[in-house]
């Protein structure tokens, strides 16, 4: 059984919900993203997703933009990603980590040549933004043979056709995306993420999380009444945002705004 | 290749050509492309729709474009025959507005009220806020700030048109990062917004429909060539940025095997220099803004910065069927640098009292080495895709002068 896939079955038998939180590697530098990683996991993260730096990233808002600039500014790129998933692996083996970014660094570097990189760094999916189902039918077999899950979005666009389609080729999870934007966007709408998660339920055989627009504690907890899991990004990269001339305090101040999310979803 | 391929029937149902093109975007727009490309392949064989596109390219337009022989410069050059695809003297000054003609006629059809486009130049920005003035809709231009510094005229204009220009501070400021920022707002504001897109790069169905639209230009040189110089034209030169004007004229040749073709790409500083805008040249193949093509990129998958005289050709990939004639031999690809560009800029004003846009100007740098390696009695068609009007303060600044 996959990371993930375990993940998720131990917080339902607790009845939790997952609390995903989102960073970009390497932001602002490259030291600093394994230990806030840790005092995500310490504070609440049941799965990390961790941005792959990327020059245009075009579903992202200017919270993940900025990001993306400092993080390849200190000269981030997806090898470097990949060593700071291992060494996060030397003192945590059981928390799932999903790469998350665009394509077009994994086409430099080559489907096997990620895939086996994967494998041997510990990274148990892969999300890449610009990767719909119809461009990876002989991609997706390479991923699956080696145990990584590939995660797809789902829009609130998305028709039910393709929500059967994108549920054949994902594993792990579906990542439902829950406004018409940007990253950072907008406040979401809770009775339409609802009825979209209970749709969504109703063609793919995967556990939902849902991101865009969760902003706080109480956008967390209301999310995780009606999804499997909760994805909060911006929220998080705004603290590293904030604090990105004096390190140090990243860890705990992006730590603070999970466990005050991790509290509102346990309540 | 051995065989010739049937280039009609490229793109394939899914957008491909050959290992490029396709549709590389994010789940949001997916279903916004498909309902793009079933309007358009219903539209396309409608004769009513094909009868208002007509209609407009030659009473709004202006077309045909003439196919104007350059005596005097061919005199200069000793060699082939060279003849201009005036495309400069459409409405509005370059090819461009062939194109939003047909996205606006789509546009009209889908019910949409809100437009969107990304410019470099500041051309399609231009010609975009034309048609949507035209027929009444909401229009914003995202434009690099860079670019907006070198095109302030187009900038203008684009104002007295009443669409609204929005700078774009990301990234490298200039044409693909105005692309990032429209694709942001399309996502965004999918229901009621018609992405206009200005070249023939982009996810499918773009490259597929801009072509199409664009290929009118081809269409009426080839029946000209026939018609002025008595046969086809032996080679035909074209400037490729994303490659919307190569593409427009070499598109209904590609079955003609006599007819060479060579699209010249923008060398900046020189392709050595690695200051250029060269991915056809000096690139590799690579996923960025929906589409597989040849890009410029450092070896771990990020876009770098391009640079050229021109901000229309300033952009770092190139249309997917590019990549595709390249890779198959079809067309040959070559480069221009800055200096080459400015001196057939000022050659063509000087010896024919026509200004050429600083990106058909790279053209007209390639044509000038080409012509006279061919005999007098061999055609040679240059597309000038555009008037230079929009570049004269960036060569009063080259040349020291300020206003």
């Amino acid at each position: 059984m996959s990371r993930i896939q375990a993940c998720f079955e131990q917080l339902n038998t607790s009845g939790r919900k997952a609390l995903i939180p989102y960073i970009t590697a390497g932001d602002p530098n490259r030291e600093v993203t394994v230990p806030v990683m840790h005092a995500m996991v310490e504070a609440g993260a049941d799965i990390i997703e961790l941005g792959v730096p990327f020059s245009d990233p075009m579903a992202d808002g200017p919270v993940i933009q900025k990001a993306c600039e400092r993080a390849l500014e200190s000269g981030t790129s997806l090898r470097d990603v990949l060593a700071m998933v291992a060494e996060f692996r030397r003192r945590d083996d059981r928390t799932p980590v999903v790469l998350m970014g665009y394509l077009n660094p994994v086409e430099a570097m080559g489907y096997e040549t990620f895939a086996d990189a994967c494998v041997s760094a510990g990274v148990d999916g892969v999300l890449l933004v610009d990767l719909p189902p119809e461009e990876c039918e002989d991609i997706v077999p390479r991923f699956r043979q080696r145990g990584v899950d590939l995660i797809f979005l789902v829009a609130p666009t998305t028709t039910d056709e393709r929500i059967r389609r994108i549920g054949e080729a994902a594993s792990g999870y579906l990542y439902y995306v829950s406004l018409k934007g940007v990253t950072g966007a907008a406040t979401l709408n809770v009775e339409e993420v609802a009825s979209r998660v209970e749709t969504i339920r109703n063609l793919a055989q995967l556990p939902i999380g849902v991101g865009f627009g969760i902003k706080d504690a109480a956008s967390a907890r209301a999310v995780s009444r009606v999804a499997d899991g909760v994805v909060v990004g911006s929220a998080l990269v705004n603290q590293i945002a904030a604090n990105a001339q004096r390190t140090e305090a990243i860890a705990p101040a992006v730590a603070a705004v999970l466990a005050d999310m991790r509290s509102a979803m346990d309540e | 290749m051995t065989e010739r391929p049937d280039y009609k029937a490229f793109p394939d149902q899914r957008g491909h050509f050959g290992q490029f093109g396709g549709r590389f975007v994010s789940e949001t727009l997916m279903a916004a492309l498909d309902e793009l490309e079933t309007m358009y392949r219903r539209l396309k064989d409608d004769p009513q729709f094909q009868a208002d596109f007509d209609y407009d390219l030659a009473h709004y337009v202006g077309r045909p474009s003439p196919l104007y022989l350059a005596e005097r410069w061919s005199e200069q050059l000793g060699g082939a025959r060279v003849w201009l695809k005036r495309e400069d003297l459409n409405h509005t000054g370059a090819h461009k507005v062939n194109n939003t003609i047909g996205q606006a006629l789509l546009a009209k059809h889908m019910g949409k009220k809100r437009v969107i486009a990304e410019t470099g130049a500041g051309q399609h920005g231009v010609a975009s806020a034309t048609v949507a003035a035209r027929l009444g809709l909401e229009c914003h231009v995202f434009m690099g700030e860079e670019d907006i510094r070198r095109q302030r005229l187009n900038v203008y204009r684009m104002k007295l048109l009443g669409a609204e220009v929005i700078p774009v501070t990301s990234g490298s400021r200039t044409l693909k990062d105005a692309m990032n920022e429209a694709m942001r707002d399309w996502v965004t504001n999918v229901d009621d917004t018609f992405y206009i897109i200005g070249t023939v790069a982009g996810p499918h169905p773009y490259p597929m429909l801009v072509r199409d639209f664009q290929s009118v230009i081809g269409r009426e040189a080839r029946e000209q060539s026939l018609k002025q110089a008595g046969k086809l034209p032996d080679a035909l030169v074209a400037c490729v940025g994303g490659g919307s004007n190569a593409i427009g004229l070499f598109h209904p040749f590609l079955e003609d095997e006599g007819v060479a073709m060579y699209g010249v790409e923008a060398a900046g500083d020189g392709v050595d220099t690695g200051r250029h805008a060269a991915p056809l040249t000096a690139g590799r193949p690579g996923v960025l803004h929906g589409n597989r093509t040849y890009l410029m990129e450092d070896e771990s998958g990020q876009i770098i910065e391009t640079h050229s005289v021109s901000a229309g050709l300033d952009y770092p990939g190139v249309g997917p069927e590019h990549s595709w004639l390249k890779d198959i031999g079809r067309v040959n690809y070559v480069a221009a640098d800055d200096q080459e560009a400015l001196a057939a800029f000022r050659e063509l004003t000087r010896v024919e009292g026509i200004m050429p846009a600083l990106e058909s100007a790279h053209a007209l740098a390639y044509a000038r080495k080409l012509a006279p390696t061919m005999s007098a009695d061999q055609n040679l068609i240059v597309n000038l895709s555009g008037r230079g009007d929009k570049d004269i303060l960036t060569v009063a600044d080259i040349d020291g002068i300020e206003f």
